[in-house]
């Protein structure tokens, strides 16, 4: 425990000015899921869930990733901290002990290690937390886990991980039924927390609350960020709260990373057709009344059966023959600016209108 | 149609659930109005009694909840087939929950939407057998007649291949396609209000664009009134014409979607417009990144009962003695713009006036 940093104050000294870095980085990431047939539990396809995904968070930033639901981004969170384990693919993390590691091929020792500093927090706030453990326990659980603290220590980092979310320290012995959901959250990020992590996968962390408790999580998340110097992966669907949120972001579509580009970037111009009918689809808090809306035709199309050639060519609008043969490569159209389209370079795409 | 072009009306409602922790009270005076062609916006955070007043209106309320005072005034006449036997005026909150008036009216001229399109429908029966029933209920049609009917609604939210899809499980259709299925069925008996229950959050945003895209269609075709509720404010400025806004079993305002929006009165509506993130914040800033603003407190617990205006607690403009004593009444702040508020209570004289005014 005294290798690893322990107060709050040396971890902004230790990470405040060190940005322009990737901390994390992924390499053609796959997960694939078998599908089993039969008496015999025949193999029969795979459920590509993640296929060949590559992408990085720098060090102190938000990357938001975006995609409707089957798309793969939770399967890619859970896959960073090798809560699944990836099928193949390389992910890269720097962690403060062992240097900059693959986690995909640590051994049990050594991903204990890394998963002090890459935690995670969940959608739902009833089914993650144990109604049976107190928030002493819920909370100190990582530290004891791990080695960190014991007896009176833990309670005094318990105590000081529930203040940090804005939670009273005294409520350390109740359990989670006398909670609201927003209070619920909080203490879901006080668990993640605890071990004065690095790098958090926040899974729909506001997806299941209301708008006024939404904004206060959000607004926690940006404060903590700030003072721990954390990075965030914000898997979410709601893309109000993700450009609110992030700084980049990714959007993926059956399994593939299909855009990823600065925030404003992303929403303003758009470089993938997909990206651009996510933005038309957004309902907005505003009643005039705004140019038509881009519907997509059809259905997502099945990971367990893409089709051929662009996944997105029977929904798009501006498909072409060679959309219909050809997988396009995941290609950086302009600086940071990264789209998977044969014809990313020559769309005009609309973007979300503003008022201003 | 009735000169009053009105379908349903809602007053000063109340329904309760009595708990051996005490008593909830869900709904408590709400009004609204419902009207043909139009939709009518609920919204409000969880706790705060939209969806009860939904079940309230269809009297399929769960025990222990009940209904435990108000009216539920439904205008039957405005429907031209009064082949039924009921009278043209019914108070629903006086039907039995199970009684023959009250099922010849649920499904049939008021149905209803709910959110999870997986548990609106039995995963053991086909989808068109399940739209069937509804239409054999309600109608004297044989087998077939009823099948075709399900077919056409099938295709009418625009479900490919309506004769396959007639004979599919539930678990077959995505969760966009089970929606549109749940819709054929609400529609089956060209209700004149349907009650839309947070519709379109359990799908994804292109999805939720195409399913409200088809309510909107679907509306304009049957000159049904809608009852829209949602959480989300940017689903209820695309679908609705006026809002209510709800905060622990009242109606705090209620108004044309413009104003709503443009001009929000009740302190609690300000600030809950304000707390969600605001695209066109995001991409006109440069660099530093903003806050959202939020509400101070909680949603208090549901058995609490507190005293004058149920928001004061929260509240950033609250004078003490004022709010916390005295319920708020509805005032007709500006034309066809109510709140209930005492800010907007008019001064002592003002009273007086229109009192006069009245008489």
């Amino acid at each position: 425990m005294t290798e690893q940093v322990d107060t709050l104050s040396q971890i902004q000294v230790n990470d405040h000015h060190q940005a322009q870095k990737p901390l994390v980085e992924t390499k053609a990431l796959k997960k694939h899921f078998p599908i089993q047939r039969g008496l015999l539990r025949r193999v029969v396809g795979h459920v590509k869930a993640v296929d060949e995904v590559s992408f990085y968070v720098m060090e102190g930033e938000t990357l938001g990733l975006v995609g409707e639901s089957g798309c793969g981004k939770t399967t890619t969170g859970r896959c960073l901290l090798r809560a699944i384990m990836p099928t193949s693919g390389e992910i890269w993390f720097d962690d403060p002990k062992l240097g900059r590691v693959n986690i995909a091929e640590l051994d049990r020792e050594q991903l204990v290690q890394v998963r002090r500093n890459m935690r995670m927090i969940f959608q739902d706030p009833y089914a993650s937390l144990n109604p049976r453990m107190t928030l002493l326990d819920i909370v100190g659980a990582p530290l004891k886990a791990m080695g960190i603290a014991r007896g009176k220590e833990l309670e005094r980092r318990v105590a000081e991980m529930l203040e940090l979310v804005g939670l009273r320290p005294e409520y350390m012995r109740r359990y989670p039924h006398a909670f609201s959901g927003g209070q619920r959250q909080r203490v879901g990020l006080a668990r993640a927390l605890a071990p004065h992590p690095k790098f958090l996968v926040c899974d729909e962390p506001v997806s299941a609350l209301d708008v006024s408790v939404q904004a206060q999580i959000l607004n926690l998340l940006q404060e903590l960020q700030e003072e721990m110097g954390l990075t965030y992966l914000f898997v979410a669907h709601d893309l109000s709260v993700v450009a609110h949120i992030s700084d980049r972001v990714a959007v993926m579509y059956v399994g593939k990373m299909v855009e990823t580009a600065p925030t404003q970037e992303l929403f303003l111009s758009p470089k993938h057709p997909y990206t651009e009918a996510l933005m038309s689809a957004i309902p907005r808090p505003d009643p005039s009344p705004r140019e038509k809306r881009i519907l997509l035709r059809g259905e997502v199309a099945s990971p367990a059966n893409p089709p051929s050639g662009c996944y997105f060519h029977p929904r798009c609008n501006y498909v072409k023959d060679i959309c219909r043969t050809k997988e396009p490569a995941f290609e950086e159209i302009s600086p940071g600016h990264y789209a998977k389209c044969h014809r990313a370079t020559e769309l005009a795409l609309s973007g979300v209108a503003t008022l201003a | 149609m009735s000169g009053n072009e009105v379908i349903a009306e809602v007053k000063n409602l109340r329904t309760y659930f009595h708990v051996p922790e005490g008593v909830v009270r869900a709904v408590d005076g709400v009004d609204l109005v419902i009207k043909p062609g139009r939709t009518l916006g609920v919204v409000g955070e969880s706790g705060c009694g939209k969806s009860v007043t939904a079940l309230s209106l269809m009297r399929l309320v769960p025990s222990p909840g009940r209904i435990e005072g108000g009216e539920i005034i439904y205008y039957q006449s405005v429907r031209e087939t009064s082949a039924s036997s009921l009278s043209d005026i019914i108070d629903i909150t006086r039907l039995k929950p199970n009684s023959r008036e009250i099922r010849a009216i649920r499904g049939n001229h008021i149905s209803m939407v709910f959110q999870e399109p997986m548990a609106a429908m039995l995963p053991v029966r086909t989808v068109g057998s399940q739209i069937m029933e509804a239409i054999t209920l309600h109608q004297n049609v044989s087998h077939q007649e009823a099948r075709e009917r399900a077919i056409e609604m099938l295709a009418r939210v625009n479900l490919p291949n309506p004769d396959r899809i007639v004979d599919n499980y539930p678990f077959q259709l995505s969760g966009g396609m089970r929606q549109r299925a749940v819709i054929a069925m609400a529609l089956s008996c060209n209700p004149h209000l349907l009650i839309a229950d947070e519709p379109t959050t359990a799908l994804d945003v292109t999805t939720e664009a195409q399913i409200l895209d088809l309510m909107r269609k679907l509306q304009a075709d049957y000159n049904m009134a809608i009852m829209f509720i949602t959480h989300n404010l940017g689903v209820i400025a695309e679908m609705a014409d006026e809002v209510a806004v709800m905060y622990l079993g009242k109606v705090v305002e209620q108004t044309d979607i413009r104003s709503i929006f443009i001009n929000p009165l009740h302190p609690y509506t300000q600030a809950l417009l304000r707390s969600i993130p605001q695209l066109d914040d995001v991409m006109t800033r440069s660099g530093e990144r903003r806050q959202l603003h939020t509400i101070k407190g909680m949603v208090p617990d549901p058995y609490t009962v507190l005293k004058g205006c149920p928001f004061h607690p929260r509240c950033p403009h609250f004078m003490s003695e004022v709010c916390d004593q005295v319920v708020p009444e509805v005032i007709e702040a500006e034309p066809d713009h109510i709140v209930r508020c005492h800010l907007y209570a008019p001064s002592p004289e003002e009273a007086q006036t229109r009192k006069e005014a009245m008489l």
